[in-house]
């Protein structure tokens, strides 16, 4: 069936006219339109604009222009702004917003000729680990209904597990492109800060915020990075280092390569199951001439504290944009200018925003900023040299994505402690500025497990050879759930 | 750390939300929660640590100063909720 296909395999497709990209989309559009109320991983779908870029998409090919992503059909998450199409942010603030332009990835990735079929459900403003924080309802986990499929990209992690689009988008600020991909049994990449443009992704916090693919594999992966990654100057903080051809090097060698496993990453609070896995999973790396050894990194159990100050501070900042004024929710009949902020506010945002809001307001407010943000800006530089130490010594560093195999719906909706604990092993990164990817190991009863690798900055191509490689020699990315 | 709803209230007003009272006691219940948290960023000494705000260490880049925006009010204002003649309109300020 085409949605069993990888990009790689339904190119080749379109490329020998087995199937046409209008087929193909309209393939996907009608298993939405049967799955997709049941797993809420769409927010939007946009059958008639996905119908026009597939009929252009075939005219490029029939031409003989086309590229690797030509009529391909992908998703947005809904954090992405689309000209001209609603773009929600999972959030009731945004449920009137028609963003006026293009997010530079959408751009791209239209250049590219993929085929959008709509946006994708996610954690409000991409603040939670589970996707149910959503406005439009939580998103269900394709391998099991009961279960979420971990955030904040959850809707495209959900919709490219349960083959309802080739690929998807995501972005990741403290975890949300690798957990949910490890919880929805896929490859999803976490690039370098910097390696692809923040330009209409709506911001959470800009110094963490990082936008990246989803796909069935990493030979997926690397063709759309290749679209999304490179130099914007809409983005200030959009690196100009070179884009190295990502295909080109999947299939290297990993003889000799050096394997850092950080003792922390392996420590009590670790499910047995998912530690079994991803020693599997390492063990299949040693056997292709991989090196491993343990290293540490001993401010891992302070990640989690500084990142929940870092995270709010620039949540705060950046959200009050939101004030009713200029776009957005804006509340009825206001009796003053503050009236009119406070509950178009208080209205627009759900319970884990305002509470990200508040702590963010705290942390920022006069007498308390050394004590919190300056402090946390501390802990992140140790971190920093916690990697480039581990660095010296190794090429990737290699764990699990997350502690658990995704939990219960509702499971953590009332106690935000225990799910931010539950980022450990990603916010690290997030917090250093590295390159990520999770793929999918051996799962526990039923539900995936993702393997985690760390690489160092721009490194990217390395880690998706490294990925290739464990997918040329295992087949737990060509599983689907059943009852799809 | 303990917030209690006073702090709740204080916050809220800096942060432009309106948060009701029933809404209150859970806030500052979550909220103290999560500073504890927090508090373990009191571990380390950092007394000698630079802090880190860019994970790459780059410098602001600048561009040339001259005008690189065109005028898109029109469309801009299409989503605003409320505007005349190219104006934002909100309730009044000045009495």
């Amino acid at each position: 069936m085409m949605h069993e296909k990888t990009i790689t395999e339904l190119a080749a497709g379109l490329q020998a006219r087995e199937f046409t990209s209008v087929e193909l989309t309209q393939h996907f559009l009608d298993r939405i339109g049967t799955l997709d109320e049941e797993l809420n991983s769409f927010i939007t779908i946009t059958p008639e604009l996905a119908l026009g870029e597939a009929r252009a998409a075939d005219a490029r090919i029939a031409a003989g222009n086309a590229g690797p992503l030509t009529g391909i059909p992908v998703a947005h998450k809904d954090i992405y702004c689309t000209s001209g199409v609603k773009t929600s942010c999972g959030s009731r603030m945004l449920d009137n917003f028609t963003a006026p332009y293009d997010a530079h990835v959408v751009s791209m990735l239209r250049e590219a000729g993929a085929v959008m079929l709509g946006k994708t459900n996610m954690d409000e403003f991409a603040m939670g680990s589970t996707s149910e924080s959503s406005f439009y309802g939580p998103v269900k986990n394709p391998w099991n209904r009961e279960r979420v499929p971990g955030g904040s990209s959850g809707g495209s992690a959900a919709a490219v597990a349960a083959g309802l689009c080739a690929a998807a988008t995501g972005t990741d600020t403290g975890g949300s492109i690798r957990q949910p991909a490890a919880h929805c049994g896929i490859t999803g990449l976490k690039p370098t800060y910097g390696r692809v443009s923040r330009y209409g992704m709506i911001a959470y916090a800009s110094s963490l915020d990082q936008g990246g693919p989803m796909a069935k594999t990493a030979e997926d992966a690397a063709l759309l990075l290749q679209a999304m990654a490179g130099f914007d100057k809409r983005d200030s903080t959009c690196s100009e280092s070179p884009v190295p051809d990502y295909s080109a090097t999947l299939n290297d060698s990993i003889e000799g390569l050096k394997i850092g496993l950080p003792a922390e990453y392996f420590d009590a609070g670790l499910d047995e199951g998912v530690r079994k896995s991803v020693e599997e999973a390492v063990e299949l790396y040693r056997s292709l001439g991989a090196e491993v050894r343990e290293i540490s990194l001993p401010n891992t159990g302070l990640a989690v504290a500084s990142y929940y100050v870092v995270a709010p501070a620039e949540c705060s900042s950046n959200l009050s944009r939101y004030d009713g004024v200029r776009f957005g929710h804006r509340c009825e009949d206001p009796k003053d200018l503050e009236d009119l902020y406070k509950r178009s506010r208080s209205e627009g945002f759900g319970a884990e925003v305002k509470r990200r809001i508040m702590i963010g307001t705290y942390v920022l407010s006069a007498g308390y900023y050394d004590a919190f943000y300056l402090k946390a800006q501390k802990i992140r530089h140790l971190i920093s040299d916690d990697f480039r130490k581990a660095f010296e010594e190794v090429d990737v560093i290699m764990g699990p994505a997350s502690p658990t195999t995704a939990v219960a719906l509702g499971e953590m909706a009332d106690d935000p402690v225990s799910m931010y604990l539950s980022d450990v092993y990603t916010v690290m990164t997030n917090m250093a500025g590295l390159p990520g990817i999770s793929i999918p190991v051996a799962p526990v009863e039923g539900m995936p497990v993702g393997l985690q690798i760390t690489g160092n900055y721009f490194d990217e191509a390395r880690l998706l050879n490294i990925a290739h490689r464990f997918q040329q020699n295992s087949d737990w990315h060509t599983k689907m759930p059943e009852g799809v | 750390m303990s917030f209690d709803q006073s702090d709740v209230e204080k916050i809220a007003h800096l942060a432009r939300l309106a948060v009701p009272e029933e809404e209150a006691k859970k806030l500052s219940g979550d909220l103290s929660r999560i500073l504890d948290l927090v508090a373990q960023m009191e571990q380390v000494d950092t007394s000698a640590v630079e802090p880190m705000a860019h994970p790459l260490h780059m410098t602001q880049r600048l561009r040339e100063d001259t005008v690189t925006e065109e005028n898109h009010r029109e469309l801009y204002q299409s989503i605003a909720p409320a505007t005349e003649n190219g104006l934002y309109l909100v309730p009044k300020v000045i009495e």
